[in-house]
């Protein structure tokens, strides 16, 4: 069902230009339809879920985007920017699990991680266990907090 | 005349940002160093583009009533940014995995645990 109601919003959203047809709507029903039915076989939760569309999710999702991520991004990019100048890195990569279960929420995070500047994802095994390349560690063995700050609590809330 | 001065402050800031991006292909010494600068300082550049874009449509449509192409701009330019946030990522996570089951290591690293891991298994299990 979210995969349905996203598809179908964004054809909407990149087709409408002023007013609403009936044969927009049309085309956009029925191509969300052959998505979602395509995608359901690969979706856990099976087709007619709700979970995805949760408003209380989203709300938080929305929180996290604008609050903690975009507050972890600037910070990190200020940072890549002044090691860019001076040169001093400290490259290496290391790993930490993040006790999630589910694939979105390994995602989100994953996501959120190599989207930062400063640390990027190489690879996730069959556990979860994330393998993170830094740019600058401070130790062999950083904790969780070292590596992305609070995005892993906000996966696990948002998520799981 | 302010929302020229608006707008032409985050299209510079987002110009800076990807030029930084540019200069870490020469700064950083391999493969995954670059890739923190070459990916994400320009998507960090990107969306201060986006965001001087975004200010731009939504002013002039509230500015000229009844222009529906400037919302139009408005909701394209915010979808692009949406589909950014995901496949920038996604991407730069490929190519770094790729880079890193074809042997090629991080040099100069501190430590590499995913190689341990690896060499531990006896070779590149998939």
């Amino acid at each position: 069902m979210f995969v349905f109601v996203v598809s179908f919003c964004t054809y909407l959203l990149l087709s409408w230009s002023g007013k609403l047809s009936v044969q927009e709507v049309t085309i956009a029903f029925s191509l969300a339809a052959v998505i979602s039915f395509v995608t359901s076989s690969s979706s856990r939760s099976g087709f007619w879920s709700m979970r995805g569309l949760s408003p209380f999710r989203w709300w938080n999702f929305v929180r996290y985007v604008f609050g903690p991520f975009a507050v972890g991004l600037a910070q990190a990019n200020l940072d890549v920017a002044k090691r860019l100048i001076t040169g001093d890195i400290n490259p290496g990569i290391v790993k930490f699990n993040p006790r999630l279960k589910t694939d979105m929420g390994r995602m989100m995070l994953a996501n959120s991680i190599t989207l930062t500047p400063g640390t990027l994802t190489v690879d996730i095994d069959d556990d979860g266990v994330f393998y993170i390349h830094v740019l600058s560690l401070r130790s062999e063995n950083p904790s969780e907090e070292d590596i992305c700050g609070p995005f892993g609590q906000w996966a696990r809330r948002i998520l799981e | 005349m302010v929302l020229g001065i608006f707008v032409g402050l985050l299209l510079l800031v987002g110009l800076v940002f990807n030029c930084l991006g540019v200069a870490s292909m020469y700064r950083f010494p391999d493969v995954y160093t670059r890739m923190h600068g070459a990916t994400k300082c320009t998507t960090f550049g990107t969306l201060f583009t986006i965001f001087g874009l975004l200010l731009y449509s939504f002013v002039r449509f509230i500015a000229v009533e009844g222009e529906s192409r400037f919302m139009v701009l408005f909701i394209h330019v915010f979808i692009a940014g949406v589909v950014l946030m995901i496949s920038n990522p996604t991407g730069a996570h490929a190519l770094a995995r790729a880079a890193h089951r074809s042997k090629t290591l991080p040099e100069p690293a501190l430590v590499d645990v995913l190689e341990e891991k690896e060499r531990h298994k006896g070779g590149i299990a998939a």
